[in-house]
């Protein structure tokens, strides 16, 4: 087997190198690869799940697959992983073409939503199994073994849970226990689908830091699943959003915000409203009124007016507003979250506004968007 | 008192508790007791002379050899079966699930007769065989045959579903990490099934060696020779010599209780932290 990506030793330095010098050394990470996937397509039975998704992540990027469910980022995730072939396109990792690798040759860390670690192993035999299950030639001595399981269980602050099972451990811990043991093959790359899915709104805040804080430490290129856009814009570099099997729009946290593609990738990250209204002359007309609105260049007819719950600013009298009766008034952290209905169509509306006492709870109120976007009707 | 809302009034559990107990031990319990009375009531020395003899002997031996190559070979069986139908997905597979429950509803009589009529010396297969000096039927390997056609479901019907219940995750992690296939399946698959396999095999072996009708059908009764356990017991019942009779049964009996004890051991260890799998059993 002369397969170059052949999982059976450590990266770069020969055996004999690090043999040498292992007895003191520290943790040692591998390499950051560049990763991409090229117009991959893929379908189970009648269900076309991929469409030509491509998509580039540079060596060291911590990047967010984000998208519904049924929108292919866990099976875009597998096929990178090499748990699922592609039925056309190709999977690049570093300089090679993986796309005909099988799982167990690429040396990829997986860490799955439910965990999958091995109940029946110890959380030392869990991290140290990639390890053990090496062939004779390449399979580190038991003592190197022993002291990198150490320094994982150090480096993920699972200390003196070394002995239990993990049915005996929370959620928040076996999550660390399969980082840990993802990260002791030292993985080419890092893939985590819906990592913290199972666990509850603290320690997914938690372990998301840890996440960062890891892949700030070791360098990996990292690629995580999730629904969750709070959690992608949080610790994503780039955040890359799927649609029906195909990239949506892939760029940083502020780009896919601010400005997103399509009317998908803005409803989908953060919160929004959208309204329909009518171009004309470049004037964006609300049942008929002019919005006191900069001029737009897009051509006449209908349209839809795309903005965020908190760039709406409240106006005085209609000239220019869109008029709404407050349905509901809620109180959600620092911001009172009113439910509109604006105009004789009642469109729902949400609007943040900050909590003071100016902010009415109920009657009529002009509002305005401050920041907004046009999208196709 | 103050009633408890959640309990059933007192005349009615009475009757139901007395009704439970009284059918366990009209159905279970006395015969138990009858076994052992029947067995021991001409003494001690007449209960151990049954297995001095010939017969008998050979009859523990044979009951042994037939559970020896039956176990391990459902055992391989419903190991492979269930591997393939929890962990993929391929043509035929409602089919292949339906011929494992086959023995199921099968009278084993049936299924003895199914082997007379393929082996028997006027069956299909019979003559050939015969031809080349190889006897099935009226012989050990038609007992064999047909004890690992009763008891083909048990190892794979235990399986199946636990199987099921764990999904591919713990495989494609181990893939992940550079295990190769046999790796995963022995250091993976096989430890997380391994009580229910245990369980599997334990039902399936009691079964093996208390196998009568199947047995009996292709035995043909050649004292000695062809005559498991159970067989043997049966003889020596319609010859009345029961002390005998009965006190071959207590090995059955003994076969029963231990499996029933080992059953309850490994259900426990299925509780326990390295034996939890996650969702209920089956």
């Amino acid at each position: 087997m002369s397969d170059p990506m052949r999982n059976d030793g450590p990266p770069g330095p020969s055996p004999e190198g690090t043999n040498g010098g292992a007895d003191h050394q520290q943790f040692e990470w591998g390499e950051s690869l560049a990763l991409s996937a090229n117009d991959v397509w893929l379908s189970f039975d009648s269900e076309q799940a991929l469409r030509g998704a491509s998509l580039e992540v540079a060596g060291g990027e911590l990047v967010a697959l984000l998208g519904p469910s049924g929108s292919g980022k866990t099976t875009l995730l597998r096929v990178i992983a090499g748990l699922a072939f592609a039925d056309r396109g190709s999977v690049t990792i570093g300089d090679l073409d993986a796309s005909h690798i099988p799982v167990r040759d690429r040396r990829i860390g997986l860490v799955f939503q439910h965990y999958a670690l091995f109940r029946h192993m110890t959380v030392a035999d869990n991290i140290a199994f990639g390890l053990r299950v090496r062939p004779r030639g390449s399979r580190p001595a038991k003592r190197e073994i022993e002291e990198r399981v150490h320094a994982l269980v150090d480096l993920m602050q699972l200390g003196g849970l070394e002995r239990r099972f993990p049915a005996q451990l929370s959620g928040g811990q076996r999550q660390r226990v399969a980082l840990a043991r993802a990260l002791a093959i030292q993985p080419r790359v890092l893939l985590l689908d819906e990592p913290f899915g199972a666990l509850d709104a603290k320690v997914r805040r938690e372990l998301r830091r840890t996440l960062r804080d890891i892949h700030d430490k070791t360098g990996y290129t990292t690629i995580f699943v999730t629904h969750d856009q709070e959690e992608a814009l949080e610790i994503a570099d780039r955040v890359v959003v799927m649609r029906e099997g195909l990239i949506e729009q892939a760029g940083t946290a502020d780009e896919v915000y601010d400005a997103p593609v399509s009317r998908f990738a803005f409803e989908f990250i953060g919160d929004s409203n959208v309204v329909a209204v009518e171009v004309r002359g470049g004037c964006v007309l609300f049942e008929g009124d002019c919005l006191d609105l900069p001029r737009t260049d897009r051509a006449d007819g209908p349209a839809l007016l795309g903005f965020r719950p908190h760039h709406v600013a409240r106006r005085e009298a209609q000239g220019g507003s869109m008029a709404g009766r407050v349905v509901a008034s809620r109180r959600a952290g620092g911001w009172r979250r009113l439910d509109v209905e604006v105009g004789t169509s009642r469109q729902r509306l949400q609007v943040d506004l900050p909590d003071d006492a100016s902010a009415p709870r109920r009657g009529t109120v002009w509002v305005l968007p401050e920041r907004y976007l046009l999208f196709d009707a | 008192m103050r009633p408890d809302p959640l309990v059933e009034p007192r005349a009615l559990r009475a009757l139901l508790v007395g009704v439970t107990v009284l059918f366990l031990t009209v159905f279970l319990l006395m015969p138990l007791v009858v076994v052992l009375y029947e067995a021991l009531r001409s003494g001690v020395g007449a209960y151990v002379a049954t297995f001095a003899d010939s017969e008998a002997r050979s009859a523990i031996r044979l009951t042994l050899i037939v559970a020896a190559i039956a176990v391990p070979a459902n055992l391989v069986f419903g190991v492979a079966a269930s591997w393939a139908i929890a962990k993929f997905e391929f043509r035929g597979k409602a089919v292949l699930m339906t011929l494992i429950d086959l023995p199921f509803s099968v009278s084993p009589v049936i299924a003895g007769f199914v082997y007379l009529i393929l082996f028997g010396s006027q069956g299909f297969l019979g003559p050939f065989l015969a031809s080349r000096g190889w006897q099935v039927v009226y012989a050990v390997p038609g007992i064999v045959l047909a004890t690992i056609f009763v008891t083909f479901p048990f190892v794979a019907r235990e399986l199946i579903p636990v199987m099921q219940s764990h999904g591919n995750d713990d495989e494609e992690a181990a893939l992940s990490l550079g295990a190769s296939g046999l790796t995963t399946f022995l250091r993976v698959t096989l430890p997380n099934v391994r009580w229910g396999l245990l369980y599997g095999v334990l039902l399936c072996n009691a079964r093996a060696m208390g196998e009568f009708g199947a047995a009996s059908v292709v035995s043909g009764h050649i004292r000695g020779l062809t005559n498991t356990v159970p067989l043997q017991v049966e003889i020596l019942y319609n010859e009345y010599n029961w002390v005998a009779a009965f006190s071959l049964a207590t090995l059955l009996l003994i076969l029963a209780l231990v499996t029933l004890l080992a059953k309850n051991v490994v259900e426990r260890r299925f509780a326990a932290p390295g034996g939890a799998h996650g969702g209920g059993r089956v």
